[in-house]
Order: structure tokens, then C-alpha cells, then sequence
């Protein structure tokens, strides 16, 4: 049943996103170029996703356990630490470079446009980069 | 100044709240974050009990781009003007960068911002202040 939810969720989260104007680059890009001509569009995005969530969050943690499993997975860490601001900084960098975070990322694949899969595949190679040097730290 | 030409609120809400209802549901019925970037990303860990159904959110997300992008065919229209070194470059940096940062815009964006979770707050801040000062820095200062 897992399995099912998830294949949905992926389904639906995929359509939100392309309906939201998510997967244009150049819409993403608009939003960020605040200086230039601005495209106030995705902060509604954000607004419609946040809203949402954060309305159903409550709800869904008060109950002892999720409708096909047996316990929530949250993120417990509460660290401020280097790693997630140097992170964010990187991401954020990638992301005013080309308009793509990670789900419109794969998203777009589907259109077989050789810009989104070389674009895929350093995302996939940066990954992997980060899993090796990981373990090499650990 | 506003771009009135190209502002989309209304789609750009709708499309939003598919993106909570979605995020939403994977934390109702199997009580995980829905984070792209900890979910794609973790299929390449191969860890036995979790794998399949990130495969699954991850072939979800494909048939949902196929068939929402069959449905409405305009949205597929994008232009990215970046060179392919550049596509490179962003790519390394994204695929790294929110590994190293434990989530993306969906993850610490979405989820993370409406758990009120500080590091979610902070790394959203920063990475949407990064990506502001990147394209400026792109523009504005090397193409301007």
C-alpha cells in the first residue's frame, strides 16, 4: 500500500508542479532576478503549498501513527551547522544558475530535452559525489 | 518593477496547493517528509526497506510529468538560455549542495517552512538569498 501512496503522490506532486509553472526555468529564473523584470508568481506557489501543509500538518502528527505505517519519520536534528549553510549556499548557487531545483528537474526529463539530461545528470553525478565523500568522512 | 505580462498567481496558487495536498498525503498515509532531493537521492543507497517506494515517488513523478504535460501541452514550452558547462556546473551544484543541506524547495521549502523548523528556515532563506544573488551576479553584473 506504500508503495501505491508514494507512486501517487509522486504523480500529483508532479502535475502541482507543472501547473504551478515550477517546471519553466525561466519562470523560476524571472522570480529570482528581483532586480531585473520581476515575476512575483512562484511566491504564490509557495503560499498554496505552505498553506496547505501547514494547516494538515497539525492534524496529521496528533494521530499515534500514519493510515499505512507505524511511525512518523520527522527530522529531529535541530543543528544550525556548516553543513546545511554551506548546502543551502551551493544549492541556491545551482538553482540561480539554471532555474532547476530537484523536482521540476526530473519532471522535466520526461520531454527527452538534452538540456534537462545533461542537466539530470551532473544533478545525479553531484549526488553520488556527496554519498563517496561522505562515507569517506565517516 | 513587476512583470505583469508573465505573472501567473492564479495557476501558480492551484499548482501550489497540489504540491501541499500531495506533500500532505505522503505524511498522512506512509508518514514521510516529502523532500525530492532526501527521497531521489536516497534510491542510490540502496537500503532494502526503503528503496522501492522512493523508486515508486520517483516513477510517480515521471508518469505525472508525462501525462500532465500531455494534458497541457503549453507548459511544456521553457527556454533555458544556459550553456551546456553551465547546465553542468548547476547541476554538480544542486545535486550536492542539497545532499550536503539535507533538502531542496520542496523539503525544507515546503515541508520544512510550515513544520516551523529552524534549520528549514535558515536553509531556505539562504539558499533562495543564493540563487537571488547568483542570477544577479549573472545578469546584472557579467551580462549586463
Amino acid at each position: 500500500m506504500q508503495k501505491i501512496v508514494a507512486l501517487f503522490c509522486g504523480f500529483f506532486f508532479a502535475s502541482g508542479l507543472i501547473i504551478s509553472g515550477m517546471t519553466n526555468p525561466h519562470k523560476v529564473l524571472s522570480f529570482l532576478d528581483i532586480f531585473g523584470k520581476w515575476d512575483p508568481s512562484l511566491a504564490f506557489v509557495m503560499v498554496g503549498a505552505i498553506g496547505v501543509y501547514s494547516l494538515s500538518y497539525r492534524w496529521i502528527v496528533s494521530r499515534t501513527a500514519p493510515v499505512c505505517g507505524d511511525k512518523f519519520s520527522i527530522p529531529s536534528n535541530k543543528d544550525l551547522d556548516k553543513k546545511l549553510i554551506i548546502g543551502a549556499i551551493l544549492f541556491g548557487c545551482g538553482w540561480g544558475l539554471a532555474g532547476f531545483c530537484p523536482g521540476p528537474a526530473i519532471v522535466n526529463i520526461t520531454l527527452l530535452n538534452k538540456q534537462v539530461i545533461v542537466f539530470f545528470a551532473a544533478m545525479v553525478m553531484g549526488s553520488l559525489i556527496f554519498q563517496f565523500t561522505n562515507k569517506l568522512n565517516a | 518593477m513587476i512583470d505583469y505580462s508573465n505573472f501567473t498567481p492564479y495557476s501558480a496558487l492551484i499548482g501550489g496547493v497540489i504540491i501541499g495536498l500531495s506533500s500532505a498525503m505522503l505524511l498522512l498515509f506512509n508518514g514521510k517528509i516529502c523532500g525530492i532531493s532526501g527521497i531521489t537521492g536516497n534510491i542510490l543507497v540502496f537500503k532494502r526497506h526503503d528503496t522501492l517506494w522512493r523508486t515508486m515517488f520517483f516513477a510517480g513523478l515521471v508518469c505525472g510529468g508525462i501525462v500532465t504535460f500531455t494534458l497541457f501541452p503549453t507548459t511544456k514550452a521553457f527556454v533555458s538560455d544556459a550553456s551546456t558547462t553551465v547546465l553542468i556546473c548547476a547541476g554538480l551544484l544542486v545535486g550536492y549542495g542539497t545532499r550536503l543541506g539535507n533538502g531542496c524547495t520542496s523539503g525544507h521549502g515546503v515541508c520544512g517552512m510550515s513544520r516551523f523548523s529552524k534549520r528549514s528556515i535558515l536553509a531556505t532563506c539562504v539558499f533562495m538569498i543564493s540563487g537571488m544573488v547568483t542570477i544577479y551576479i549573472v545578469k546584472h553584473v557579467v551580462g549586463g
